[in-house]
């Protein structure tokens, strides 16, 4: 495939992503919309570093961040989770919303 | 030939997997719905030539998965989809921003003026990849690291609900920690 | 010095794992009857063919509301990342796919075991094998880290991930002799991977068999089978990272390979009946205040070595 299919394929994956992390209630669901996200990051990140500058290694070492990125995000949300819920028993979005207006 | 037919099958079963995973009901098969499409985008970077990367996705992303679905049936009301559900609020917005910014990012895809391949692509990318981290980006190395090490310490700290006092004594004088589930080490 | 071996050795991989696998269950049966205090050996011998036979008639077993794909899925897996991790290992001069990435393809296909373990443990709908699974879980995330630093320090020590370079790095000396700790984690680290006694606490007798409580008739065959092949894969691959792979004097390479696998899975086999189940709690802390430092420290040292070398 070339550069453009697998552009796509990334802008797909984010999109999908970005619906979830949108529309889910509950805090995990929004995590793994979040995680979709970064797996587009990921193949786009490894379609440029194929297609465009081979020669460089910045494209792994940009989904080498990507995946830590993924691992970091994935355990402070749990963390953050276990926290609230500890807290107030709350596990959906719409119950935190302290910060809002 | 066989590349591209095979990162095609990849591509359309990551998408369909990922979309898949705010479908189903149970919260089992949706996360591992999301490790299909994470399998899928492993097998597109085995594709591309990045051997190393590939494998490291498909071993990262699978204990990742698993420890998500711990979470997942611990905090999910419905964790076996014996029961239908929607646990969605503003869908008809979030899918509209959703389809939206695919729209666009695909215009600026097609339209963009990319460069062609600046290179060939060096015998071993895994040497490659290593020799920057270790050499001209070890800042990023640097960085990753201690990331991982606040990460750490800051979900410890966030997740447990016993502190130091608990454990030591309200002077900190106690000789062995009181945990509830003692460790194997006889401390 | 290892090669990547022709296309219908994927036939043959499969062949040798299983008459392995077959000869550490009759070992292990060996080892059961002469604990009863039965004599008869050869009877004893035959005990895993007889097993394999009654569960190929016995009946198959459903639950209420069990979930069907992940269950059998979960099932069938340990079976399948048991023979994908082998593909890796080479018998003699000979490997299926001598990969780049060979250290990295074994862990990946080992870490497909926790996803298996814990699909069998979900799907069935019970209480027992969903405690199973995540007993193996808890047991998982302690021997992870030690194991991976094991597998780092033997690449280290050749300077490579293709496990062909390990074999021929080893020509002079083998691994085990200045990685001794890290050949000693590794192999407390395979008994784990493969739920092996002292290890055994997700499929133990106090919550009656845990995974493999609900399993019956051919889905409890893969299984059981599967999870005999994931130890004895563990233990082929202990040969290439530190035993040397197929060098020695006398013997031709794939036999020396042959030996040195069924003395390690020997080991293992009867070790089963030497030590107590260890608790994952208590195992939680060893393998993270012990294994991992000594992991690491070992890993220091090789590098060193290989510095200076």
């Amino acid at each position: 495939m070339t550069l453009k299919l697998f552009l796509l394929l990334a802008a797909a994956l984010f999109s999908v992503g970005l619906y979830g992390a949108l529309s889910q209630q509950s805090i995990v669901m929004v995590m793994m919309g979040i995680e979709l996200m970064v797996n587009g990051v990921i193949v786009g990140a490894a379609a440029f570093w194929r297609h465009a500058s081979p020669a460089h290694p910045d494209g792994q070492v940009l989904v080498t961040v990507a995946v830590t990125a993924m691992a970091i995000e994935m355990a402070m949300g749990f963390a953050v989770v276990t926290a609230i819920f500890r807290a107030r028993d709350v596990d959906m979005t719409d119950m935190a919303t302290d910060l809002k207006g | 030939m066989l590349a591209t037919v095979v990162s095609w099958v990849l591509g359309a079963a990551a998408v369909a997997a990922g979309a898949g995973v705010f479908r189903v009901d149970s919260m089992a098969r949706a996360t591992f719905l999301l490790l299909g499409s994470f399998l899928a985008v492993g097998g597109e970077l085995l594709v591309l030539g990045l051997d190393y990367l590939g494998v490291l996705v498909v071993l990262m992303m699978t204990m990742e998965m698993v420890i998500m679905a711990v979470f997942m049936i611990m905090y999910m009301m419905n964790p076996a989809g014996l029961t239908p559900m929607s646990m969605v609020h503003n869908r008809r917005g979030s899918l509209v921003i959703a389809v939206g910014t695919f729209a666009a990012l695909a215009a600026g895809i097609l339209v963009a003026p990319w460069p062609p391949a600046a290179g060939r692509p060096p015998p071993d990318p895994t040497v490659a990849l290593g020799e920057a981290l270790m050499g001209s980006k070890m800042l990023v190395m640097i960085v990753l690291g201690v990331a991982l090490f606040a990460t750490m310490v800051a979900t410890v700290v966030l997740a447990t609900h016993r502190g130091r006092y608990d454990r030591y004594g309200d002077r900190l004088d106690r000789p062995r920690p009181d945990d509830p589930v003692p460790g194997g080490v006889w401390r | 010095m290892v090669e990547t071996a022709p296309l219908w050795s994927v036939l043959v991989l499969p062949v040798v794992l299983a008459a392995l696998a077959l000869g550490a269950a009759s070992l292990d049966a060996v080892l059961a009857a002469r604990t009863a205090g039965r004599a008869p050996v050869r009877a004893a011998m035959a005990e895993p063919l007889r097993e394999v036979a009654r569960l190929l008639v016995q009946q198959r077993r459903t639950t209420l509301a069990p979930d069907a794909v992940l269950w059998r899925l979960g099932g069938a897996s340990v079976l399948v990342a048991a023979v994908l991790a082998a593909m890796v290992i080479p018998l003699g001069r000979h490997a299926v796919s001598d990969l780049a990435v060979g250290v990295v393809w074994f862990n990946a296909m080992e870490v497909i075991v926790w996803a298996a373990l814990w699909l069998a443990g979900w799907g069935a709908n019970s209480a027992y094998p969903l405690i199973g699974g995540y007993r193996f879980l808890a047991q998982a995330l302690a021997y992870e880290l030690p194991h991976m630093i094991a597998l780092i320090t033997a690449a280290l020590g050749a300077g490579s991930l293709r496990v062909g370079q390990l074999v021929a790095a080893q020509a002079d000396l083998w691994f085990v002799v200045w990685m001794p700790a890290a050949f000693a984690v590794y192999l407390v680290s395979a008994l784990a991977m493969s739920f092996w006694e002292p290890f055994d606490q997700p499929v133990q007798e106090d919550v009656a068999g845990g995974v493999t409580a609900e399993l019956a008739g051919a889905d409890r065959l893969v299984f059981v089978a599967g999870r005999y092949l994931l130890l004895t894969t563990a233990a082929a691959f202990a040969v290439p990272l530190f035993l040397g792979g197929g060098h020695g004097p006398l013997l031709p390479p794939w036999l020396w390979s042959l030996v040195k696998t069924a003395a390690v899975l020997g080991v293992l086999v009867w070790s089963r009946r030497r030590l107590p189940t260890i608790r994952m709690d208590r195992f939680e802390e060893v393998a993270w205040v012990v294994l991992l430092p000594l992991a690491l420290v070992q890993l220091l040292a090789a590098a060193l070595v290989v510095l200076v070398r």
